[in-house]
């Protein structure tokens, strides 16, 4: 299949950390199903370290795929440093993706940010706003047919 | 690849059948001359393009100058509209009637007449995906030039009431076009029964060749040049013929004829236990109307899950299937076909389209009947739509 890198197949086929946690420290939901995308986030935050994180998501190869390498990605670290996850190194990170299918991987990086959000905004935790920017799920969709 | 895979994508293209390559051969290398030279090489393959032509006249019932290859059926939906258009707007007629759910070489052609000054009508379907001939009745105003519908749809596989329609053009002395692509070969097509003044086909989607196609024209109907060169197809397509094309498409068309009766009754019943078995799954639905339905067409939305994932997963099991989501086609939205269904878009993105052929078996079937349900289950038991749908915080749509 040379849709998607090998990597993506294999994170499609046998996801990394999918599933719930029952009592998350934070929970972050993106995307909307009329768009065909939607991740939602599950993390499990000790002294601002994530300990533990696992996801679902409703969408393409592409969407599972990012999810699962974005939990990879950002297990075990510091809260800091999953801020600074990018949707550039999740997609670097599968080997690349698709030009219309990269919007999978800014859905994962804000699932993730949304995330913590819900973790800073539980907990009465301050923080810096301009690090969760809102988005439009609409508009990262504004790639074209071809 | 030693895997068995099981192919039902046969409604995006076929393989070809021995009938097609054996007829196609020959004019590779033997039988290689241009059809316009004067020497006997060029006229062998002159007389051989005729053959082809009145083959394929007699299979449509029509007359073999009303006969014109072209590459295919885009290609042939492209010229037949343009040219009705242009022809009705020397008449002052410029207004175009067609359903909302056509092949895109339709509704795109239909949507640059639009910047051209022409204005398109585009008839809902209900939510099997049928209209009904009054309807374009109705819709028939002083100046329209044109009315084109499809014969069967190519997504949900319903069969459209086209000799009715054609009557009421006929009656009405308006063009009647149809997109053929997906019924001829498969379903009794006869265009002086059935009223059509042109006719799109495509050779790969019954088991001839990719890259050639037909428009039949009705003598009485003008079909306008758009490739201009040479005198091929008596002026109305230059360039040098496809006869290794034409002469396997005409092949093959003969033969999915000969055998029509019996390939669609396998195919009825491979596709009807296919139906039976995967609505088994729940908040699963049947897309497109059940009893005028191509015989090898299968279309099903499973909700909470995503049309792309489920793809990518049957195609891991050797499945090769299609989708109308939106992640297949490379658009935010799904298909424009579920959506002129009624079906809401995120029901709409987990479409599944098995489309089969006389080469489909028994065992196909079962194979699709135990992986399907599995991988359903394994999407949805990820699917955060789903968890919500079943903790009850929306409603099910299906």
């Amino acid at each position: 299949m040379a849709l998607y890198s090998e990597k993506v197949m294999d994170h499609f086929t046998n996801p990394r950390n999918v599933g719930k946690i029952e009592d998350a420290d934070g929970i972050g939901e993106v995307g909307n199903a009329k768009c065909g995308d939607i991740m939602k986030m599950y993390l499990k935050i000790e002294n601002d370290v994530i300990t533990d994180v696992k996801f679902n998501t409703f969408g393409c190869g592409s969407a599972i795929a990012s999810s699962s390498m974005a939990t990879e990605l950002i297990k075990g670290k510091p809260l800091s440093e999953a801020l600074t996850l990018t949707n550039k190194a999740v997609a670097e990170a599968l080997d690349g993706l698709p030009a219309h299918k990269l919007h999978c991987s800014v859905l994962a990086e804000e699932a993730i940010r949304a995330a913590i959000k819900d973790y800073y905004d539980k907990n009465g935790i301050a923080y810096d706003k301009s690090q969760f920017p809102e988005h439009d799920a609409e508009e990262e969709h504004s790639f074209t047919e071809d | 690849m030693n895997k068995k895979i099981v192919y039902v994508d046969n409604a995006a293209t076929t393989a070809m059948s021995d009938v097609a390559v054996k007829a196609m051969l020959p004019y590779l290398q033997n039988f290689y001359g241009n059809p316009s030279s004067l020497h006997t090489i060029g006229q062998i393959a002159k007389e051989e393009l005729d053959k082809a032509r009145k083959k394929i006249a007699e299979l449509l019932n029509c007359e073999e100058r009303e006969v014109y290859f072209t590459s295919g059926g885009s290609e042939s939906d492209n010229q037949a509209i343009r040219s009705a258009a242009l022809h009705g707007a020397k008449k002052g007629k410029k207004h175009i009637i067609t359903t909302v759910f056509e092949h895109h070489a339709v509704l795109h052609t239909l949507k640059k007449l639009q910047t051209e000054g022409f204005e398109v009508t585009y008839l809902p379907v209900d939510c099997n995906g049928l209209i009904k001939a009054e309807d374009v009745a109705k819709a028939i105003r002083k100046d329209t030039a044109l009315v084109t519908v499809m014969f069967a749809n190519n997504e949900v596989g319903t069969v459209l009431p086209v000799a009715e329609i054609g009557e009421v053009c006929r009656k009405n002395g308006v063009v009647f076009h149809t997109d053929a692509v997906q019924a001829v070969g498969h379903i009794p097509v006869d265009v002086k029964a059935q009223n059509i003044d042109m006719l799109s086909l495509s050779a790969h989607k019954f088991h001839g060749p990719k890259g050639v196609g037909a428009i039949y024209c009705r003598k009485q109907i003008p079909l306008y040049t758009f490739v201009e060169g040479g005198a091929q197809e008596r002026g109305k397509r230059a360039g040098t013929e496809n006869l290794a094309g034409a002469a396997a498409m005409a092949a093959a068309l003969e033969d999915a004829c000969l055998n029509m009766r019996k390939n669609a009754e396998k195919e009825r019943n491979l596709r009807d236990r296919l139906i039976e078995g995967l609505l088994k799954i729940p908040h699963s639905k049947l897309n497109g109307d059940f009893k005028n339905r191509l015989p090898n067409n299968v279309n099903i939305c499973f909700e909470g899950i995503e049309g792309e994932s489920l793809l990518l997963l049957l195609d891991a099991k050797g499945i090769c299937a299609s989708s109308g989501s939106a992640c297949t086609s490379g658009s935010l939205d799904p298909s424009h076909v579920l959506l002129a269904l009624g079906l809401p878009h995120e029901v709409a993105h987990g479409s599944l389209r098995l489309s089969l052929s006389e080469y489909n078996t028994e065992e196909d079937v079962e194979i699709i009947l135990r992986e399907t349900p599995e991988i359903v289950e394994y999407l949805r038991s990820i699917s955060p739509v789903w968890e919500s749908l079943e903790k009850g915080e929306k409603p099910h749509l299906i």
